[in-house]
């Protein structure tokens, strides 16, 4: 008796395109979103939407421990060193050299935690508390600094083509330009500028990787970042401020995959007009109204 | 009036803190229960890792900052 015939792969079975991790400062990353962790209603809800956004890579920030009553949690009590790589950032500094010291405590907390991220920072140069954007001479200023120090730098930018390349040509790890302002939620402002800085940054150096930093409100945001080509999104407050915060972790997630494979599947060009679907020979038309 | 060196005043975290002469930084850390914690300690805007706070000897008007990880953006 002949064994059956191994069955035929289901015809409709789908096949997962292959995409590349992303690539920064030395490692690689499975997801492309890097979540921030503050503003959340508590270290556990904070816990379960990292875990919902499916990323892994986290940012912190450095703040003077309390000298009194300093018994209570730590973030890293709930944040798995093993499982994520701890980015921490520079925020709140205004100057260079407040930046640059930051940057060396980050890297002594993450050290002694045995953390990748400990050679990794996430650069911010303030200009002033009503904006946040980034001062840009200062950024640069660091950026120099903190790359000579042998940092990956991670650097918040504005959507400038041409800091972004002065930054890179500094040797940045990263240029992360923000799409609105921090927090704001009004997502990508200008995507013209975007596609300018990816022109920019990845002239002959593709895989040089882009991450929109700030200012995205929703998922809809993240699709339309990563449909422009960017490596990655960077948020924090669109979950940690939703109304549901893990089921918008999980819709960011979602959006982020989305977008990136929108991005390499290819959209189709806009047009103005119509053209059909459905073939326009053999259609049943009455006399005199086709037009 | 006192003398100079009955002992030195020193700033952690922005506040003044009185010690006796020949306090080290991880004695400052100790003193103020953050031995066990995950921080990091800077004397003087330089870091000093762990490893070196022991020997890490504090002279008048040092100015200490012991810093955590907090959740951020």
């Amino acid at each position: 008796m002949t064994p059956p015939a191994a069955a035929p792969a289901a015809p409709n079975t789908p096949v997962a395109p292959l995409d590349a991790p992303l690539r920064v400062g030395g490692l690689s990353l499975q997801s492309r979103l890097v979540v921030g962790t503050g503003k959340y209603a508590s270290y556990a809800e904070m816990a379960r939407c990292l875990a919902a956004s499916g990323t892994d890579c986290v940012t912190v920030a450095v703040r003077r421990e309390r000298l009194v009553n300093a018994a209570g949690e730590n973030i890293l009590d709930h944040l798995d060193a093993t499982r994520y790589t701890i980015l921490p950032n520079t925020a709140g500094c205004f100057t260079a050299a407040d930046a640059v010291r930051v940057a060396r405590l980050g890297r002594e907390l993450l050290r002694d935690l045995g953390n990748p991220g400990s050679e990794w920072v996430k650069l911010e140069v303030l200009g002033d508390t009503k904006t946040l954007l980034p001062d840009p001479v200062g950024t640069l200023a660091a950026t120099e600094q903190l790359v000579a120090d042998g940092f990956a730098v991670l650097v918040y930018s504005s959507d400038d083509p041409i800091v972004a390349r002065r930054l890179k040509d500094l040797g940045a790890a990263s240029v992360m330009p923000a799409g609105s302002p921090i927090g704001s939620g009004q997502g990508i402002l200008n995507a013209n500028n975007l596609r300018i800085c990816l022109e920019y940054l990845k002239d002959g150096d593709a895989e040089y990787p882009v991450i929109v930093d700030a200012g995205v409100g929703t998922a809809s945001d993240v699709a339309a970042a990563m449909e422009l080509g960017v490596d990655g999104v960077l948020l924090n407050t669109a979950i940690a401020h939703a109304a549901d915060p893990l089921r918008m972790a999980v819709a960011m997630k979602a959006a982020c995959e989305a977008g990136r494979q929108a991005f390499l599947a290819g959209r189709i060009p806009k047009k103005l007009y119509a053209t059909a679907s459905s073939p326009l020979e053999g259609t049943i038309t009455a006399p005199g109204r086709a037009t | 009036m006192p003398t100079a060196s009955a002992g030195l005043t020193i700033t952690v975290n922005g506040d003044s803190l009185s010690v006796a002469a020949g306090t080290t930084a991880l004695e400052v850390v100790e003193s103020l229960g953050l031995a066990g914690r995950p921080i990091a300690v800077e004397v003087n805007e330089a870091v000093v890792p762990r490893a070196r706070l022991a020997g890490c000897r504090l002279e008048d008007g040092a100015r200490l900052e012991i810093v955590t990880l907090v959740g951020g953006g």
